[in-house]
């Protein structure tokens, strides 16, 4: 362990009348990073949230805290804050006084608190509301007191938990914007639970991809949308292509009955693999030109671009992204780079992808 | 047409409220201008005014204040236990169904539970404390009501406690607070209504007592309940029992307006 961890999970189970939530899960946090626990409902990722501010215990395995373990240490002994999805404002408060609680229980002076009440508003941009009460608030204000009122304590870590689900998507884009500001400012370590991949991709240093209480993949925005491990990150983390494929040789794929030149190895001869190329690394080109050759099937306009479905000979199914548009029926080419394609194998752990990838890639790939 | 039916609906409901609210009232208003010989004068409430019926007043809403206080200390914590339990509505169906005996069966219960020679009179014989009057007392008066009036004061209490998002805890102890400072700063203050709306359903019945103190404090607490039954049974002053009446439902309406932002506000 690093002086840069803050929170270690070590093995962490967690079960809930015999049903398991979280199987065996290990990570490391570090101190001032952006992280995203993401994954559908259900996942656990918000038990791994509540394990960390103290709401529940670990069934098996230990959660340190700053080196020191903490499984046994109750909430309101922790030096983590949370902001709840429903916000849990103290709603008999008004705005000043439920930023200040935190500074109440731990007996300051009012002198003391008011100027880090009248900060912490100001960090979340609320300045001159404090005498307002919470039922006077629209969402997004909500949000931003109950932001203020966790960093008012200047805990190590906050803890989200799915702050912005309900608000509206304009606001919800400027919120991510301002909270991804003031985790830079703070210098503090956020993490952020979601199970919107957009959310995950613009706001994290590092993803946790859960599903079914594992881990997935873990890394950064960039290398997971990449460079996803499997199916489920590949399906889960933005609009893929996934077709069956066999890896002939080293940087040589086949599917979709055609042989293709790609940048992956480390396979085994003629190893049976899944390839991914995103809908938008498609490119459409006149009939007989480019890779492959599709009919289109539908057409949908989505705002920025065109949604297409095709179909090739082999009877595989191709979501193309484009600013371009088709015909429906029409018989048209798709081309893409090398670098398009990206293969993975069934069922491998995260650390064998790792060594893999890093025995080709070398020392560029982070 | 609809707006016709609509009044027509109404008739039952204006009956009612006519016949047995609106007319009582002001009979009682009507009669307490009126002296024991029947001549009309404001005597009686200059005689309310006199020390013996201030004293009445006084003791009458100290005991209701002791009953409503000792009955919202035995009812939060259950209250509070109730909305922890397993099975809930058990326990709550429990707590409701004495109120479903007649009061005056549970009167009686009580004078042979702490009379002379009953139970608690021998029990605390036998374990040397020596028999002493336990009926007829005002501490008796005060735990008999306590006992009648707990599931009135229970069930406000335990409703809002219900209502009350255990996320507002969560935070609470997120935010450093202990048991006992998540209590006092979020849940008590967020549960003030039911305490209120509790407090109110016992301390205006508690005020007008009568039946009860009679069988359970014997003379031994004399109320403006107990007085207006006198003046109207026993000396036939119906005007001096009117005012003291007239009085009682003036401290109902303060105590209304103090405890409830409910009813009276929107009015």
């Amino acid at each position: 362990m690093t002086k840069k961890t803050i929170i270690q999970f070590d093995h962490v189970a967690k079960r809930f009348d015999g049903e398991i939530i979280l199987k065996d899960i290990s990570f490391a946090i570090e101190r001032g990073k952006f992280y995203t626990l993401l994954g559908p409902s259900g996942c656990g990722k918000t038990t791994i949230l509540r394990l960390i501010a103290g709401f529940l215990e670990p069934s098996e395995g230990t959660i340190t805290f700053d080196g020191r373990m903490v499984n046994k240490i109750p909430p309101n002994k922790r030096q983590v804050n949370t902001v709840f999805q429903d916000y849990a404002l103290f709603p008999h408060l008004n705005v000043f006084e439920n930023v200040a609680f935190g500074l109440r229980i731990n007996k300051l002076t009012n002198k003391e608190i008011e100027p880090r009440v009248k900060q912490a508003l100001h960090f979340v941009n609320l300045d001159g509301y404090q005498n307002r009460e919470i039922a006077e608030l629209s969402g997004g204000q909500k949000q931003r007191v109950a932001i203020a009122r966790a960093i008012v304590n200047q805990p190590q870590v906050l803890l989200l938990d799915e702050p912005l689900s309900a608000l509206d998507l304009k606001l919800r884009t400027a919120m991510q914007v301002e909270l991804r500001q003031l985790q830079r400012r703070l210098g503090i370590t956020f993490i952020f639970v979601t199970h919107d991949q957009e959310e995950a991709l613009a706001m994290s240093d590092e993803i946790f991809v859960l599903n079914q209480g594992k881990i997935e993949q873990s890394g950064s925005p960039r290398s997971i949308y990449d460079e996803p491990i499997n199916r489920f990150v590949a399906d889960f983390i933005g609009e893929s292509n996934i077709i069956p494929g066999t890896m002939l040789k080293d940087r040589v794929v086949s599917f979709a009955g055609k042989t293709f030149d790609c940048v992956d190895q480390g396979f085994d001869e003629r190893e049976a693999v899944e390839i991914v190329i995103r809908p938008e690394d498609l490119e459409i080109k006149p009939h007989g030109e480019g890779l492959l050759q599709v009919r289109i099937e539908s057409q949908l306009f989505r705002g920025v671009h065109y949604e297409m479905i095709g179909k090739d000979e082999d009877g595989n199914s191709w979501m193309i992204h484009s600013t371009k548009s088709a015909r429906i029926g029409e018989e048209i080419g798709l081309f893409f780079e090398p670098e398009a394609i990206h293969v993975m194998r069934h069922g491998e752990t995260e650390e064998a992808f790792d060594r893999r990838l890093e025995s080709y890639e070398g020392a560029g790939h982070d | 047409m609809t707006k016709k039916w609509t009044n027509t609906y109404l008739i039952p409901y204006v009956l009612w409220i006519g016949l047995f609210v609106v007319a009582p009232l002001a009979m009682v208003l009507y009669y307490s201008f009126f002296d024991i010989q029947g001549h009309f004068s404001f005597e009686n409430y200059l005689r309310f005014f006199t020390p013996i019926y201030l004293k009445m007043a006084i003791s009458s809403i100290g005991y209701a204040f002791f009953i409503t206080f000792f009955t919202l200390l035995v009812a939060y914590p259950t209250a509070y236990l109730l909305t922890r339990m397993k099975n809930r509505r058990l326990w709550l169906m429990l707590i409701i169904l004495p109120t479903w005996i007649n009061i005056l069966l549970k009167a009686y219960a009580f004078i042979g539970l702490l009379g002379t020679y009953g139970p608690v009179d021998t029990l605390l014989a036998m374990s040397g404390a020596g028999r002493r009057q336990i009926l007829f007392t005002g501490s008796s008066f005060v735990f008999v009501s306590v006992y009648l009036f707990i599931p009135f004061m229970i069930l406000p209490i335990y409703n809002s406690l219900e209502k009350l998002n255990s996320s507002f805890v969560e935070a609470a102890y997120d935010l450093g607070a202990s048991a006992w400072a998540t209590f006092r700063r979020v849940i008590f203050p967020l549960t003030l209504e039911g305490v209120k709306s509790g407090c109110q359903a016992v301390f205006i019945p508690a005020l007008s007592l009568f039946m009860l103190t009679r069988l359970i404090a014997g003379n031994r607490v004399i109320t403006l309940g107990t007085a207006i039954e006198e003046h109207f049974l026993v000396t036939q002053d119906w005007g001096m029992g009117s005012t003291i009446a007239v009085f009682l439902i003036l401290a109902m309406v303060v105590v209304m307006a103090l405890m409830g932002k409910g009813w009276l506000k929107r009015w």
